[in-house]
């Protein structure tokens, strides 16, 4: 592998010293478990790398009454270790369960994933449905970026050289809302995915009405999208086919999918309305309280 | 050139120090460095599996893992599974069944397998297929592997009871 500098601070105002003083040249490292093999690829050729795993802010994985705090580098596991994420934002941890395997996700961190920023990444879809917003400090402050705007292409996103992602922050959870995300692979599992979708629903008290609803796609496009209209067509709809089939089709129609080994175009568009669908649903009965028949993979 | 550093870590309870470059990764650096060549390397990128290691009691991919981020860590290797010369169940299963062929693939199976079963000591055929996809055999068509996991697990809970 490239020869290269290595740096583990425990200071957050360090670690942006060290990045911004390298002039683009320092990569942060979280579980590295997406830098550790693009280096030795020759994809990025750093000269220093900065372990944020040590950065308290960075760690932090805290649960109240507004909201979620998930800090950059918290490994997956953690997180859909913790029973009370997983009921309340359902959608992340359906996301954590399937980045990679077992050993993956006892290093990979949602803000390892963010910031690798590929259009599949598997918990971007989740980050812009449950409302996530990215705390990013930097030499010249701290800044707030909605998950959605995040990724600007496939591999890049908003960070100018010298910042670093420190946590996504995450409204507290309506009355009656439920969550979920899922993926379609050949496998069940170690997979990329073909064309993921993430949804959010907000019920009315009889929970046969949507209140509102986010939806967000993955491998479609460029970057992972959120399909906002889409959301929005089922705001004020009954929980019904005909409400859930509008919704697909105005998904379908902010999709740019390429053909390519792991699937056409076409059969990307088609899996939308599939997986929208079933996503919708699962959703729906996570916010009835019914049990969701899903296995990752599924 | 960036400078060797100094790595102080547990191995298989045993406290090792080591010099490593920033560039080498853990699984380098056990089987390089400290000579532990029971950890094997299939694909150096992830995906196969015969590289795991447990890493504070968490299995990791160990060609993922710098060596010098492992300061501090507690480790353990398949070196440290057997009791001196006696197998301990999930290794007697994975001989017994014959859940192995050429054998690259083995220790990182028992490592997962050894995680596995800390977490979940009656997985179901099912929990064990999702627990041990990290790890690839090109040999065995995975029967046999699954087979032996499911009599090690029973071996320990009839031990345990
Ligand atoms: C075998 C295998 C299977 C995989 N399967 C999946 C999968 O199913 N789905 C999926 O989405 N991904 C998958 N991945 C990719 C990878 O595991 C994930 O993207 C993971 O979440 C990355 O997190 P990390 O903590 O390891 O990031 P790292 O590798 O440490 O970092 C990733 C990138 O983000 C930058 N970075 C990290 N933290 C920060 C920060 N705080 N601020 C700014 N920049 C930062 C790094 O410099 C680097 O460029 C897989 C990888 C492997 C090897
Ligand atoms: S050698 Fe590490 S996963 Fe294959
Ligand atoms: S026994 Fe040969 S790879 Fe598994």
């Amino acid at each position: 592998m490239r020869d290269f500098e290595y740096e583990a601070p425990t200071a957050l105002s360090t670690a942006i010293e060290l990045l911004a003083q390298q002039n683009g040249s320092a990569k942060p490292l979280a579980g590295g478990t997406d830098l550790i093999d693009h280096v030795r690829t020759g994809r990025l050729e750093p000269d220093l790398l900065v372990d944020v795993k040590k950065i308290d802010e960075l760690n932090v994985l805290d649960l109240g009454s507004d909201g979620l705090r998930l800090g950059a580098a918290v490994p997956c596991y953690k997180i859909y270790g913790t029973p009370e994420i997983s009921q309340q934002y359902a959608a992340l941890t359906d996301s954590c369960r399937i980045i990679g395997g077992i050993q993956i996700q006892s290093r990979a961190s949602v803000g390892g994933n963010l910031c690798n920023s590929g259009p599949a990444a598997d918990s971007i879809p989740s980050l812009i449905v449950l409302g996530g917003v990215c705390v990013i400090a930097g030499p010249n402050g701290t800044r707030e970026v909605a998950a959605e705007d995040f990724c600007t292409a496939p591999g890049k996103n908003v960070l100018e050289a010298g910042e670093l992602l420190v946590e996504i922050k995450f409204p507290a959870r309506a009355a009656n809302s439920g969550s979920h995300y899922r993926r379609f692979i050949p496998r069940n599992e170690m997979d990329i995915a073909v064309v993921s979708v993430g949804a959010s629903v907000v019920l009315d008290e009889s929970k046969e009405n949507f209140v509102s609803a986010r939806i967000a796609l993955g491998a479609v496009a460029a970057t992972p999208l959120f399909a906002q209209a889409a959301g929005d067509a089922l705001a004020g709809q009954p929980v019904n086919e005909e409400s859930i089939a509008k919704a697909a089709a105005a998904a379908k129609e902010i999709a740019t999918p390429i053909t390519d080994m792991r699937g056409t175009a076409e059969y990307r568009t088609h899996l939308i309305g599939v997986l929208i669908e079933r996503v919708i649903n699962a959703a729906v009965s996570q916010a009835r309280g019914e049990a969701i028949c899903y296995k990752p993979g599924h | 050139m960036a400078k060797k550093r100094v790595v102080t870590t547990t191995i298989n309870g045993d406290t090792h120090e080591f010099l490593c470059k920033p560039q080498q990764t853990l699984l380098e650096a056990l089987r390089d460095v400290l000579g532990l060549t029971g950890t094997k390397e299939g694909c150096s990128n992830g995906n196969c599996g015969a590289c795991t290691v447990q890493m504070d009691g968490r299995p990791v991919d160990s060609c993922l893992v710098l060596a010098v981020e492992a300061e501090g860590a507690d480790l353990k290797t398949i070196e440290g599974v057997a009791c001196g010369n006696h197998l301990d169940e999930v290794q007697g299963a994975f001989l017994e069944g014959a859940a192995l062929q050429c054998g690259i693939c083995t220790p990182g199976f028992i490592m997962q397998t050894e995680s596995l079963l800390e977490e979940n000591a009656t997985p179901s055929e099912e929990e064990i297929r999702f627990y041990l996809s990290g790890n690839l055999c090109r040999c065995t068509g995975y029967d046999k592997i699954v087979k032996a996991v499911q009599c090690a697990a029973e071996q320990r809970q009839a031990a345990a009871t």
